[in-house]
């Protein structure tokens, strides 16, 4: 069964790979151990020397690679989030992010529409459906896309901001609207986020109050995060030192702010980058219910 | 004290002063959102379950349980007593806390009591315990009506269905993890 699991594995990694060769876009490494992170309310980075960390995410230095002029950019990595471990999560796990200069969100969903149908084809059999939780997913009828408020308004009878204002938001995304995407037979983009929710996303052109950040689902599983990222540095310092300041109110620890990239995030053209967890994608696409069938080791293991 | 970070299947804390078993759990993390720990478990003394979601930072005490050998000595009503060999300290439990352990207890009977403090809240028998057969009808030889097994009681008063040639007064092995007939007692 692992070793059915590890082949396909391989096979979805190097079907992303010649879909984005195929589609120009540079493949790049960036360093897993760097010095900040983009310090978020509720991801913590494992820290390994003094002052070093391994990544959350390889997003600072793929935005610093379009601040150089690239314009489409792919990475497949490792990230790490100190204790995070479940059937969905793995503390250490791999990424796939992909960035794309003067586009915005909308591109990025057409894009994710692409790959998965360029995957179902390639890596699975005859019916080209995914799976997750004995549900089938069929990424070739169109796909559905709701914003974020409308979800909760019709399948939770409740006002997003105020969930967030209550503190409800992560047990009614979790408990109620997650469960209703999962009655989907498509995929469903859920898109335009409450701005706090975005901490590194451009918010809608005459409404601050919205970012253009989407998340898209599978059967109920979060499967990628992408946004129009946002090139005001100020602004971006701003939304780094709320969340340091939201981090030590509930007891986290203060990050240090990823400077070289506050200094530099002014000549980013305007972009957009979307990270895909490739764990999930193979579960997905190999119908496994749990992460832990999909990896070759788990920390349980070791 | 535990963390959320140390729940996981098979971890015992106090809740509302009762021991609890976490027999599932979960880690939810919505993007870019708080995480939730979504834990199952089941009371261990009244068996009744409960759903709990836990956010960073909350703690637990851990369940502090001992388990200690002792022996069955008799039944009284709805009351079964066991005593610590050892210490001769005796322990009490009731009929439904003992659930279907009650159907193969014979005095003298050595089993594993689960102590919570001072309170017993459970016993776990060997897999295989030996009874005599008290009760069955005998085997009709030439019997050829195809019925593979009958109705049999054991000296706890427990009925079971054993094989056809199974006789009054012989020792059979019963699993206590099914509840099902193993096999005979030769002599």
């Amino acid at each position: 069964m692992k070793m059915d699991a590890l082949w396909l594995r391989a096979n979805v990694i190097k079907t992303i790979r010649d879909f984005f060769w195929e589609r120009g876009f540079l493949e790049v490494e960036t360093p897993l151990l760097i010095p900040a992170n983009a310090p978020e309310e509720h991801i913590n980075p494992v820290v390994t020397l003094p002052s070093w960390q391994l990544q959350t995410s390889p997003e600072l230095c793929m935005k610093r690679l379009l601040c150089g002029g690239h314009k489409k950019l792919f990475q497949i990595s490792h990230c790490w989030r100190s204790n995070e471990r479940g059937s969905r999560h793995l503390s250490e796990f791999t990424m796939l992010e992909w960035y794309r200069a003067d586009c915005d969100y909308q591109a990025l969903m057409v894009d994710c529409e692409e790959l998965l149908q360029y995957i179902a084809k390639t890596c699975l059999p005859d019916n080209g459906y995914f799976e997750y939780n004995s549900l089938k997913i069929n990424p070739f009828i169109p796909w559905e896309r709701i914003s974020i408020q409308e979800a909760f308004l019709h399948f939770g009878q409740v006002d997003v901001w105020e969930c967030l204002r209550k503190g409800l938001y992560e047990e009614i995304l979790t408990s109620i609207i997650e469960p209703a995407l999962a009655k989907f037979d498509s995929p469903v983009i859920l898109l335009d986020y409450p701005a706090e929710l975005a901490a590194l996303a451009r918010t809608k052109p005459g409404d601050n109050e919205l970012a253009e950040r989407f998340e898209l689902y599978l059967g109920g599983l979060e499967l990628a995060n992408g946004f129009s990222e946002l090139n005001d540095p100020l602004e971006q310092r701003k939304r780094f030192e709320e969340a340091n300041r939201v981090r030590s109110n509930i007891g986290q620890t203060v990050l240090p702010l990823p400077e070289p990239f506050l200094n530099i995030l002014a000549t980013m053209p305007p972009s957009a980058g979307i990270a895909m967890g490739i764990d999930r994608l193979v579960m997905l696409t190999a119908g496994s219910d749990s992460i832990d069938e999909i990896v070759a080791f788990t920390p349980e293991d070791l | 004290m535990y963390t959320v970070a140390d729940l996981k299947k098979g971890l015992k804390i106090i809740l509302d002063g009762d021991p609890y078993l976490v027999v599932a759990f979960d880690f939810v993390k919505p993007g870019k959102g708080q995480a939730l720990y979504r834990t199952k478990m089941r009371n261990m003394i009244n068996g009744s379950l409960l759903d709990r979601t836990y956010r960073s930072g909350e703690s637990f005490e851990p369940a502090s349980l001992e388990e200690r050998t002792m022996e069955y000595l008799y039944k009284e009503g709805e009351h079964y007593t066991f005593m610590d060999q050892q210490t001769y300290e005796q322990v009490v439990m009731e009929e439904e806390t003992l659930g279907d352990a009650k159907n193969y207890l014979l005095e003298n009977l050595k089993v594993e009591v689960m102590l919570f403090g001072e309170k017993a809240i459970g016993i776990s028998l060997p897999n295989f315990v030996n009874l005599r057969v008290t009760a069955t009808e005998p085997w009709a030889k030439g019997d050829t009506s195809g019925n593979d097994s009958k109705p049999a009681t054991v000296e706890t008063g427990y009925v079971l269905r054993v094989p056809p040639f199974i006789e009054e007064g012989e020792l059979i092995v019963i699993d206590t993890r099914t509840g099902d007939y193993s096999t005979r007692v030769k002599g």
